[in-house]
């Protein structure tokens, strides 16, 4: 597979021409003050957002969760109750919206098709011998053929992280090339795992790797190691498609998964998006939560704005 | 509008109890002001509502309280060090569980906002009084000679930026020392210091031992120009210092002092961009800018400049100025006219002088003292906005070619309180920190402070230093 080599018209600099080139641009990166980051991700952690923020960001907040379940366990009748609560996450509150998507894996994807037919929220596979991306090329890309073949209009697909940690970033390049072609019109989400990748340089230098090969979203996580999304990480993330946008025109989506369970750390993200690349990300389009458990948190706060009261778990649906 | 507006989140003021009056503590009790002072009013930066008023030391008082601290210095140094040190714990702890109200207070007083009191004021506060009690019963092994003495009394004047923080920096070391102490806040931030001595009387530390007299400069220069006090500290504009420094040379008094400063915060292209974004904006928009060590002066290569200065601009806009008490504020009120009027006319030289200036759209309060942050750019080393001291939320933006090139600019002001770098290249960092005549070099951070570091200048930025081991020597002989 030849390297996507950019054109003067795209607006594009060439980081791809060669491995060298790729890994001169990656390394002339600036780089990421480790201290500074997590100050950063802290201070603006302690926005306070009461009231009609509260309420607009909750709404905000619950459009934007892919609603995940990726277990050894998933079966058909598990999905079709996950893909029934995306459409209507809470059964006795129409004005609630749906959510951005629901997340399973290939194998899931016709099930999830069904129930999800025509209704506007998105279908995403996770691809590419997901979580740990340790399959051939081929392997990766009939996967993603598959879940798309099913229905699935959103791909989140795994780096080699072993490949991208022992510098071979051509490599990895060429297989988020590969599998984004595979995709088709499908949208594709690059999972960086960040969890594995040990330094925030390491963050920043996959964020621009897989925009300039190609992703429409880059996220951090599977969900499957210990450390899934964090402030710090998401922050320098979003500073890479900020810039990205800026020297390029194309705007890549931010997706942090795995670890946010609460509409507190939910709004906290909002804040982060907020101030950092502005509003333009703050949708469903450009921004999502992987998460499974977060979605009744927002539900049951959303509630108890409205009513003024907290509701027992058991009035929200258990999926 | 943006799509994510936050909803006012005011910090309720009903956790501070402002009396309609105070007196002056002395020996251990508030008492009226003598016939030879008078009051004044302390108002609210923001609003320009009046707080409270306050009596004004005159000369007798002054007498009063230096001769209650002289009567109290016996016993006091005589304590055992552990004894003291209860004390200090005692007062650090009562500070800590006082901590929202002392942060509300702080905020209204001063008018800085209400997270940062909270965040970075008060809890520094008890950590000064925590760590200062720790080295009272060690001071044999502080490296002063095998029995140090204190001094005496110790006249101490803070000023109005870090109200609390600074009469922290000054008591608890003085204390901790076996020293007494007069004190005096600044006129337009008096409260806080006011609360602090109930704070005393609630530790229940003997009468004498801390007296807080309030005022503005008559009473300050009454107080160190006092024939029985053995120790001055001040801390405030190289102005009055150099007054202070007239008045006690040639007398038996010692002297230390902390004056202004005009920081360079130095940027060097292989910067981590974005996190030196944060530390100029937190070098000079931090505390309105009303920081002696402020990072005033930006010093950015010029290979990197348009990248820095665009972040920077950037950034700028995300600043939230206004009420001190919302907890969203970043940047707060102007603490009083007469600063506002300074920062005003020292800018408006600026542009005189050809800088260019650029502030993000901000919408100010009618009400109160308010100055939107402001960058200057094209400045060289003649403008007067890169020489003289602003102390307000006002940045000169210089460049420079080569890390020579940086040390001579960063050092040629006749202050050295601070400086800082930014680079990703730690052979680098050492060897401008070796070479800058500052007395504070942060490395990738600024306006960093900690009870355990020492702090103080070079040249007109003033001498001796506070905090850590090297604050105890301003307090013993």
């Amino acid at each position: 597979m030849p390297f996507m080599t950019a054109t003067a018209t795209s607006g594009l600099p060439d980081v791809s021409g060669s491995a060298f080139n790729l890994r001169s641009f990656l390394h002339g990166l600036p780089g990421v003050d480790k201290v500074g980051v997590e100050a950063r991700a802290a201070a603006l952690g302690t926005r306070s957002v009461k009231t009609t923020a509260k309420a607009a960001a909750i709404d905000l907040a619950i459009r934007m969760v892919d609603l995940t379940t990726l277990e050894g366990a998933d079966t058909p009748g598990k999905v079709r109750a996950l893909s029934a609560k995306a459409l209507r996450p809470d059964p006795a509150d129409p004005s609630c919206p749906s959510v951005a998507a629901i997340c399973v894996y290939p194998a899931m994807v016709p099930v999830a098709a069904e129930v999800l037919a025509g209704s506007g929220v998105h279908l995403a596979s996770v691809a590419t011998a997901f979580p740990s991306g340790q399959a051939p090329l081929e392997v990766k890309l009939a996967d993603t053929r598959d879940a798309v073949a099913g229905g699935a209009d959103e791909i989140d697909m795994v780096i080699s992280r072993g490949a991208f940690l022992s510098g071979r970033y051509d490599f990895v390049f060429d297989e988020i090339v590969a599998v984004k072609q595979a995709c088709g019109s499908a949208h594709l989400k690059v999972i960086l795992e960040t969890g594995e990748l040990g330094t925030y340089d390491n963050v920043r230098r996959a964020s621009w790797l897989a925009m300039h090969a190609g992703a429409d979203f880059i996220k951090t996580s599977t969900g499957k190691v210990p450390v899934a999304a964090t402030l710090p990480v998401t922050l320098v993330m979003l500073e890479a498609v900020r810039d990205f946008r800026a020297q390029t025109g194309r705007q890549v989506g931010v997706k942090p998964a795995g670890g946010i369970r609460t509409t507190k750390d939910a709004i906290k993200y909002l804040v982060l998006i907020n101030e950092t690349v502005g509003t333009d990300w703050l949708d469903p389009d450009w921004f999502r939560f992987g998460a499974s458990s977060l979605l009744n948190d927002l539900l049951m706060q959303r509630t108890k704005l409205t009513t003024g009261h907290y509701a027992g778990p058991d009035y929200f649906t258990l999926d | 509008m943006s799509l994510f507006e936050y909803a006012p989140a005011p910090e309720s003021r009903s956790v501070v109890d402002i009396a309609p009056s105070y007196g002056l503590f002395i020996d251990g009790a508030f008492v009226p002001a003598s016939a030879s002072g008078s009051v004044f009013k302390t108002v609210n930066p923001a609003s320009e509502e009046v707080l409270a008023e306050v009596a004004s030391a005159g000369v007798e008082d002054v007498d009063r309280a230096v001769a209650a601290a002289r009567r109290a210095f016996g016993p006091w140094s005589a304590l055992p060090g552990a004894e003291r040190a209860k004390y200090l714990f005692r007062i650090a702890r009562i500070v800590q569980e006082r901590a929202r109200e002392l942060a509300v207070l702080e905020s209204l007083d001063n008018g800085k906002p209400i997270k940062e009191s909270r965040d970075v004021d008060v809890p520094l506060v008890a950590a000064h009084f925590f760590y200062y009690a720790g080295w009272a019963d060690k001071l044999k092994y502080a490296g002063f000679g095998p029995d140090p003495r204190p001094l005496g009394v110790a006249a101490q004047v803070i000023p109005w930026n870090f109200p609390l923080l600074m009469l922290a920096w000054k008591i608890a070391p003085a204390l901790a020392a076996g020293n007494t102490v007069v004190l005096k806040p600044a006129e337009t931030t008096p409260l806080s210091a006011l609360f602090f001595a109930d704070i005393c009387q609630q530790a229940e530390l003997p009468p004498g031992v801390v007296n807080i007299i309030t005022g503005a400069g008559e009473t300050g220069r009454a107080l160190v120009e006092h024939p029985d006090v053995n120790k001055v500290a001040f801390t405030g504009s190289t102005e009055v210092g150099r007054q202070i420094a007239r008045s006690v040379a040639g007398t038996r008094k010692r002297l230390t002092l902390e004056l202004g400063g005009k920081a360079a915060n130095i940027v060097f292209d292989d910067a981590p961009i974005d996190q030196a974004v944060e530390g100029i904006v937190n070098g000079i928009f931090f505390n309105q800018g009303h920081v002696c060590c402020a990072g005033s002066r930006l010093l950015v290569q010029e290979s990197a400049y348009d990248t820095v200065l665009a972040a920077l601009k950037r950034r700028m806009a995300t600043l939230r100025v206004g009420d001190p008490l919302d907890k969203n504020t970043d940047v707060g009120a102007i603490n009083s006219a007469a600063q506002l009027a300074r920062i005003r006319e020292l800018s408006e030289i600026g542009a005189e002088e050809g800088a260019e200036r650029w502030s993000p759209p901000c919408e100010l309060p009618s009400q109160g003292y308010w100055f939107a942050p402001t960058i200057f750019t094209g400045v060289t080393q003649a403008h007067r906005i890169a020489r003289e001291e602003i102390f307000g939320p006002v940045l000169s933006v210089l460049t420079f070619r080569t890390p020579d090139e940086a040390i001579e600019k960063a050092n040629n002001t006749p202050y050295g309180l601070s400086a800082g770098i930014w680079t990703e290249k730690g052979s680098l960092m050492l060897a401008m920190a070796d070479k800058l005549r500052a007395g504070v070099v942060w490395a990738n951070t600024f306006n960093k402070f900690d009870p355990t570091s020492p702090f103080g200048g070079y040249k007109e930025s003033g001498y001796g230093r506070e905090g850590g081991r090297h604050g105890l020597e301003a307090y013993l002989a």
